[in-house]
């Protein structure tokens, strides 16, 4: 009965006005769409925060407002928005919804109203955060982990309205990504298409999916820990707050414990790296296994190394706080844990390594993304075993050593995914290809950009510099080379910064102006690539749902006319590809 | 030589609804998990998303359970007596948590409408199922209003978020945010279950006689009445 119910649902909802099609969408399309603008406008808030405060740290004084209130709000700004608002939300809400219903063979989210209500509730947590702009007191700048009691004690910069604001915003951010995240993991298990089986599925799907579990199981955390402040800052409670002065007098609060912040808070968090990780890790391997015209290496233990990723991301997090206070046994645990999670993780580096190899590689720019990727995340990734050893991470704890091992694995890295995905699918989305000199321009400039910007920063980490500091001026211990090396970075975030312009402008443009790119400019063979309609209309496959018969990496299938062979294709399609003997063109099979 | 493997092959498990001849035990569930469509035969999206939710939020009440054990580890003041705070003075007697233990079973109770319900509903009883529904509704109503009583009767006491008399600051403060977000659980779920049980009675599921939507609304319920029982635990009784 049920099953017969949602067989086809041949009758989904049509939309009717502008205002049903576009504005109040219910199309899964759509909404991704609604949830990537917004996601990259909150993110440029960010990047121009980074500047802001970059503009500080390499030529001190220069911008006169840019006072240490103000570059704590800056820096906590910017590291909420571009961890949650920017990269959880594109990923999850852009990607996870364009590509999920698309990539299983669905005509839409099985509950597509609260699809909706998930965009509108993370709008409304978008405006929320950047109203604290406004506020008296401007935004909180008790960096982005909030951690108590300087969050809500007074002397920390927006302990009025911004903490709220920030704390509210959070919590209406976790409403929208649940709502949303129910139903991308109910599409992917019970809406798939005939065929369709949880091994034959992108791995695309697998990353998004394993990270809306995770976000599903790590947001509560933080839900309650932001309820449980906005009790402390509001009503007076003592959760987070011990007994302490403060200016001089004592506060009401006693007896609560900021350690147990810090353990809710990393209990998200940690989850939260991968998260945004875990996507990445699933687009960039269609990405490589596409442009290389290979299968994707190892598919199954690629699946099975994100989901143990996800699994171990919840037993990791106290390796943020060795240095916090807690009982030093745990860090002997937690840095054992961080150890291992290093091996699925090392596993789909090789493999991804492994299908370039003797691969058919073509330089395009989404590829170029991919293979900057793996140099990123593997830089990142080494420096993160650094700081995985408690005795190594004491003495580099809050130096810019950290600063520049977080920003190459979970800044760079997944936004170089992102860059590369949205070069690769923007055809599919659009109908049109973006420009690809402009791309190439934007590639280079962002990938040695931000190695300009990270790669000094390890070294200004080993002299000790610490991290989040507003100014250097009368620490006698730091060297004049350092101080230039900053001003280089910050010339470098800049540039960098600036050339973003390039990328923006060629959205744009090729919208609009963009050459067609017909259905599958790739030749790639998973699902999202042989709709019927590009972009993809409304219910995605028109009367007939598609029937998948292999799984998504056929390529390069020996013996065949074409080196990509699309998951719709059955047996008998393929046998009508076969390259009949002695026509020409000895096959690249022949000497593999 | 298998160079370039095809990916797994299809397990055929597309047997009609009408014959559910699936296997049991572990072969049955490597067959769902390995078929294609859906890794759970037979369940419909609202009843998974359901249990995809409930996970979501036991670990929620999970964080709010252990905030709260934390944080009566760490204060400094000696913790307020459960028995003591909570007792009724009833007939001239001091019952220990004599309105908890009414609000438990009025609670557990709603639980065994609740299953009668969805028992009605598969029957396709529709007055009763409505019936059942609006008594647990009831009950429901009644065990929030109950919880107001003891919010009441606390607070005219003096106790507070920030503080108590008894001793602990935490206490007050853990105790309202638990029952209050508990509480508000059980509010959302006579309003939820209300809705239903009109729907039910004016007959909206009768045409296509599905009514799984009465169990997706009796698993939240029972979710919400597993939950107290672990309030009740750590809370009142420790």
């Amino acid at each position: 009965m049920a099953y017969a119910e949602q067989a086809e649902r041949a009758s989904v909802h049509v939309p009717g006005s502008f205002l049903t099609r576009y504005i109040w969408s219910q199309d899964h399309k759509v909404i991704a769409i609604q949830y990537g603008l917004t996601a990259i406008f909150v993110g440029l808030v960010g990047l121009v925060l980074s500047g802001l405060m970059r503009m500080q740290l390499g030529f001190p004084g220069s911008l006169e407002f840019m006072d240490p209130a103000a570059y704590y709000q800056a820096m906590t700004m910017h590291g909420m928005i571009m961890v949650i608002y920017l990269l959880t939300a594109l990923f999850l809400g852009g990607f996870g919804n364009y590509l999920i219903p698309l990539m299983v063979g669905a005509r839409d989210m099985v509950f597509p109203y609260l699809n909706m209500l998930s965009y509108w509730f993370f709008l409304l947590s978008v405006l929320v955060l950047l109203s604290s702009f406004f506020v008296p007191g401007g935004p909180t700048g008790a960096g982005w982990t909030l951690y108590p009691p300087q969050s809500i004690t007074r002397g920390t910069p927006g302990t009025d309205w911004g903490i709220v604001l920030m704390l509210v915003s959070l919590a209406i951010f976790i409403v929208a990504a649940t709502m949303g995240g129910l139903n991308y993991v109910t599409t992917v298990l019970q809406a798939r298409t005939f065929g369709m089986t949880l091994f034959r599925m992108p791995l695309t799907v697998w990353g998004i999916f394993m990270a809306t579990v995770l976000a599903l199981l790590a947001f509560p955390a933080l839900f309650v820990s932001a309820i449980m402040m906005l009790c402390d800052r509001l009503l007076g409670t003592s959760f987070f707050m011990p007994a302490m002065m403060s200016m001089g007098q004592p506060l009401d609060h006693e007896g609560g414990s900021p350690i147990l912040f810090q353990h809710l808070f990393w209990f998200f968090g940690h989850p939260e790296v991968y998260i945004v990780a875990l996507p990445a890790f699933g687009l960039v391997s269609d990405l490589i296994s596409t442009h290389a015209r290979k299968n994707i290496f190892g598919y199954r233990m690629m699946v099975w190394a994100i989901v143990a990723i996800g699994v171990l991301s919840f037993v990791v997090w106290a390796h943020h706080m060795y240095v916090s206070g807690m009982n030093p046994t745990f860090g002997f645990f937690f840095a054992t844990t961080t150890l291992i999670i290093a091996v699925p993780t090392a596993l789909k580096v090789y493999n991804w390594v492994l299908t370039l190899w003797r691969g058919d590689i073509h330089l395009r720019v989404p590829m170029l993304f991919a293979l900057a990727f793996i140099l990123t995340f593997l830089v990142g990734g080494l420096t993160g075993l650094f700081l995985g050893n408690v005795i190594v991470d004491i003495p580099l704890s809050d130096t810019y050593f950290v600063v520049a091992h977080f920003h190459m694995v979970m800044g760079v890295a997944p936004i170089l995914v992102v860059f590369g995905a949205i070069y690769h699918w923007f055809p599919k989305v659009t109908g049109r290809m973006l420009n690809d000199t402009v791309g190439q321009l934007h590639f280079w400039i962002t990938f040695l950009g931000t190695y300009a910007i990270y790669f000094p920063m390890h070294y200004l980490g080993f002299l000790g510099m610490p991290r989040r500091y507003y100014s250097f001026e009368g620490y006698d211990f730091i060297p004049q080379s350092a101080h230039d090396l900053n001003a280089f970075i910050t010339v470098a975030a800049l540039i960098v910064g600036v050339s973003q312009l390039l990328f923006l402008g060629n959205l744009l443009w090729s919208t609009f102006r963009g050459p067609p790119s017909g259905p599958n400019p790739w030749n790639a063979t998973s699902l999202e690539w042989q709709t019927p309609e590009t972009p993809p209309a409304h219910g995605n496959w028109g009367p007939h749902l598609p029937v998948v018969h292999r799984w998504a990496y056929d390529y390069s299938v020996p013996g065949l006319v074409q080196d990509f062979v699309p998951q719709t294709l059955s047996e008998q399609d393929q046998a009508a590809l076969a390259r009949r003997p002695g026509s020409g063109e000895s096959g690249r099979e022949s000497d593999s | 030589m298998a160079l370039f493997p095809r990916g797994p092959a299809v397990v055929e498990n597309r047997a009609p609804p009408a014959e559910p001849e699936a296997p049991g035990g572990l072969q049955g569930f490597y067959l769902d998990w390995s078929s294609d469509r859906e890794a759970f035969k037979q369940v419909p999206w609202g009843k998974a998303m359901m249990w995809i939710f409930l996970l979501s939020d036991t670990f929620v009440f999970s964080c709010f359970l252990i905030g709260y054990m934390a944080v009566r580890m760490t204060t400094t003041e000696p913790w307020p007596n459960t028995s003591e705070v909570f007792a009724l003075t009833l007939a001239g007697h001091s019952i220990p948590l004599i309105l908890i233990a009414i609000m438990t079973f009025v609670l557990i109770s709603s639980s065994g409408t609740m299953a009668m319900a969805v028992n009605f509903a598969y029957r396709r009883a529709r007055i009763r199922t409505g019936l059942l529904m609006l008594a647990t509704a009831l009950l429901g109503a009644t065990f929030v209003g109950m919880q107001a009583f003891e919010w009441s009767k606390l607070i005219g006491e003096g106790v507070r978020p920030w503080g108590n008399p008894e001793g602990a600051a935490q206490f007050g403060a853990s105790f309202f945010m638990i029952t209050g977000f508990h509480g508000l659980h059980v509010s959302i779920g006579v309003v939820y279950l209300s809705i239903v049980a009109l729907k039910v009675l004016r007959g909206h599921y009768e045409s296509s006689g599905n009514y799984q939507v009465v169990e997706i609304a009796g698993l939240y319920w029972h979710f919400v009445d597993l939950v107290w029982v672990f309030i009740f635990a750590f809370f009142y009784l420790w």
